[in-house]
């Protein structure tokens, strides 16, 4: 078992890792059928340092906050680890954010630094609110070189001269500033502690350990909590190897399994649905006296691994199927949003191990995973070591809130005390999701409390954060919820967004009202928009403040409607 | 050198044939995502074929937030 108990930061565990396995290759970066870059851990070091020398010389120190806006590249790591090397804390923003979303978390984060490649930072530099920009050092990757970069730096240039100094932290210090959510009004950054990111490295390698010659394929956002801990502290402190694709394109994403004999790769369930289908189709596609031999080897596969997998075997049995993925996948892990067991049993009917995981930035990544070794489709597995989960206020059914206790949970949620007091209470973090614990100790996800959705693609979105986007809608008041909020459901698969409208007195919701919520609904990214409206004819509870009171608005809508009421768009 | 009329048919008749769609049910304004059923995944297949065909490459990034045919002619007459 890895043992990280001598570190008090994540800058300490990476530097020794750099140090102990040199000639090792840490990183790979591919583009499509390319190979941009294949760096050793000394190389890695060696890219790291002057960059690290560099932000130092412009005056950036230990404790201040550097946010990284970049897609899965090496640039990535080599800027994060420089980060952590001063002594600094990260702020991971996603990239598929839009300008002014950028601008408003660079704000709240109070980033004094900012890494971003150049059609980011371009987009940044032409938005309207450019002018409330702070932070004093931009560094810009892969800008042209007959460009204006509008007062930034190019990072390939950003190289200091003499020898970086180390900054130590502490294991309560702030390692990094994680956005789980809050380009609307209300933006909510987990602050990470070194020892959230230590204990959890720990606890996920325990059930899945990373070597020197493992090789992790990296497609889900660095950003994002699952990447930046399984696509990069886990296999650096372990000396293993990440491989940075650069596009989530289905047919590349398939090369890279077979080019780069992947052993471990973490995706969202949308990109494990789609390659279900694509083996499928290879399926359907095999003459009938083939398809028949495949579906009796299939058959012998699932008997012979019913109670425990067995790797060498499926790969006997099922070669194709294997080498398709390489041949040395060990796991798939899956996270990020609700997987539906069919997915994960077809995948197991093959030999192929799909470990489905539970997790929230608030809890720097894992919570449950399930064990490889005992299958379990129905359930996201057992608490990780080392992380306690309780059901609270369970029903009858045993369902109630997820809650979570140990070191993993965040420190608070960045300048917002009244939101950290109500989510974590005498240490438990309150996840908002309703499960039950069975017998045997696996959790199982049945729905949510609050008010949220996650997508296939493992986004979470708030409906707060795209109220915005429907101001100026021709109606008395509105307000979006989950659906599944309004009316709760034991399912956390296809999940909405509805909009409830309250006319002015007398108002009809006119075909004009429809055209413009859908106009508003397609500037929206696919995966925000709103499935169907609702009219509300009261109006709508509020504070002294003014502010919609959620909650009892939820609860008189739950009362005098149902789901049928919902028009769709 | 194509207009952006013309690259906007093409991608049009591409996308009818790839996701079998009849032609004439698709017009430049429409939400693709919608009218061809389609997820993010597969949006990125499409631009792909597109790729191929009008022989440059796009960054997965630049599909963020296109939504209709006339937007993603546009980010391809601009690399044309």
């Amino acid at each position: 078992m890895l043992d990280l108990s001598k570190y008090e930061s994540l800058g300490a565990a990476l530097r020794e890792a750099l140090e102990r396995w040199p000639g090792e290759i840490c990183l790979i970066e591919a583009d499509r059928e390319r190979e941009n870059c294949r760096l050793t851990y000394r190389q890695f070091k060696e890219a790291a340092l002057p960059l690290a020398r560099a932000l130092q010389q412009a005056g950036f120190g230990a404790g201040d906050r550097a946010a990284i806006i970049m897609t899965n590249q090496s640039k990535w790591l080599i800027s994060a680890y420089a980060i952590f090397y001063c002594g600094g804390v990260l702020v991971p923003l996603d990239y598929k954010l839009n300008a002014a979303e950028h601008l408003q978390l660079l704000a709240h984060s109070k980033a004094r630094v900012l890494i971003v490649e150049y059609p980011f930072w371009r987009a940044i530099t032409q938005s309207p609110a450019f002018g409330e920009f702070r932070a004093r050092t931009v560094l810009v990757t892969e800008g042209p070189t007959d460009t204006d970069l509008a007062g930034a730096k190019r990072w390939e240039e950003a190289r200091g001269t003499s020898e970086p100094e180390f900054h130590a932290r502490s294991r309560k210090d702030w390692a990094a500033i994680v956005y789980s959510s809050g380009t609307g009004g209300r933006p909510k950054g987990c602050v990470m502690t070194h020892e959230n990111y230590l204990e959890q490295c720990v606890a996920l390698t325990a059930l899945y350990p990373f070597w020197p010659g493992v090789r992790y394929l990296s497609i889900l956002p660095t950003n994002h909590a699952i990447d930046f801990m399984v696509g990069f502290i886990g296999p650096f402190t372990c000396g293993a190897t990440v491989v940075h694709l650069r596009t989530l394109r289905p047919e590349y994403v398939r090369e890279a399994f077979l080019r780069y004999k992947i052993t471990y790769v973490t995706l969202v369930p949308l990109v494990l649905k789609n390659l279900q289908k694509g083996l499928q189709a290879r399926v359907d596609a095999l003459p009938p006296a083939k398809r028949r031999i495949f579906y009796a080897l299939r058959r012998l596969n699932k008997l012979l691994t019913q109670h425990k997998p067995k790797l060498w075997l499926s790969r006997r049995l099922l070669p194709q199927i294997h080498q398709a993925f390489g041949g040395e996948l060990r796991a798939i892990i899956v996270g990020g949003a609700f997987t539906e067991p069919d997915a994960i049993r077809f995948f197991y009917d093959l030999g192929i191990i799909v470990v489905n995981a539970y997790g929230l930035s608030e809890a720097c990544t894992g919570i449950t995973a399930n064990h490889a070794d005992f299958f379990r489709a129905d359930t996201v597995g057992k608490p990780l070591p080392g992380i306690e989960v309780r059901i609270e206020n369970p029903d009858l059914d045993g369902i109630g809130e997820v809650c979570v206790r140990g070191k993993t949970v965040m420190s608070h949620y960045l300048d917002d005390p009244d939101l950290t007091a109500e989510t974590i209470v005498d240490g438990w973090l309150h996840t908002g999701d309703l499960g039950r614990l069975d017998a045997t100790g696996h959790l199982q996800l049945f729905g949510r409390k609050k008010n949220m959705i996650v997508t296939a693609e493992g986004k979470n979105i708030y409906p707060e954060d795209i109220e915005n986007a429907f101001e100026g809608v021709p109606v008395k008041e509105y307000c979006v919820f989950a659906a599944n909020y309004l009316w709760p459901q034991r399912t956390m698969v296809g999940e909405q967004l509805v909009i409830v409208l309250r006319p002015e007195s007398g108002q009809q919701v006119s075909n004009s009202v429809r055209a413009e919520l859908d106009s508003r609904n397609r500037r929206l990214l696919n995966y925000k928009r709103i499935s169907g409206y609702v009219i509300w004819d009261e109006d709508f509870p509020r504070t002294a403040s003014l502010k919609i009171k959620r909650g009892v608005l939820a609860e008189q809508i739950r009362a005098r409607l149902d789901r049928s009421a919902v028009v769709p768009l | 050198m194509r207009t952006l009329e013309q690259t906007t048919e093409e991608i049009l008749n591409l996308a009818a044939t790839h996701f079998k769609v009849p032609r004439e049910k698709l017009s430049a304004d429409d939400d693709f995502f919608k009218k061809l059923g389609i997820d993010s995944l597969q949006a990125l297949e499409m631009l792909t074929r597109l790729e191929s065909h009008f022989g440059i490459e796009l960054p997965d990034y630049e599909m963020q937030g296109v939504t209709d045919f006339r937007t993603l002619a546009s980010r391809i007459q601009s690399r044309l």
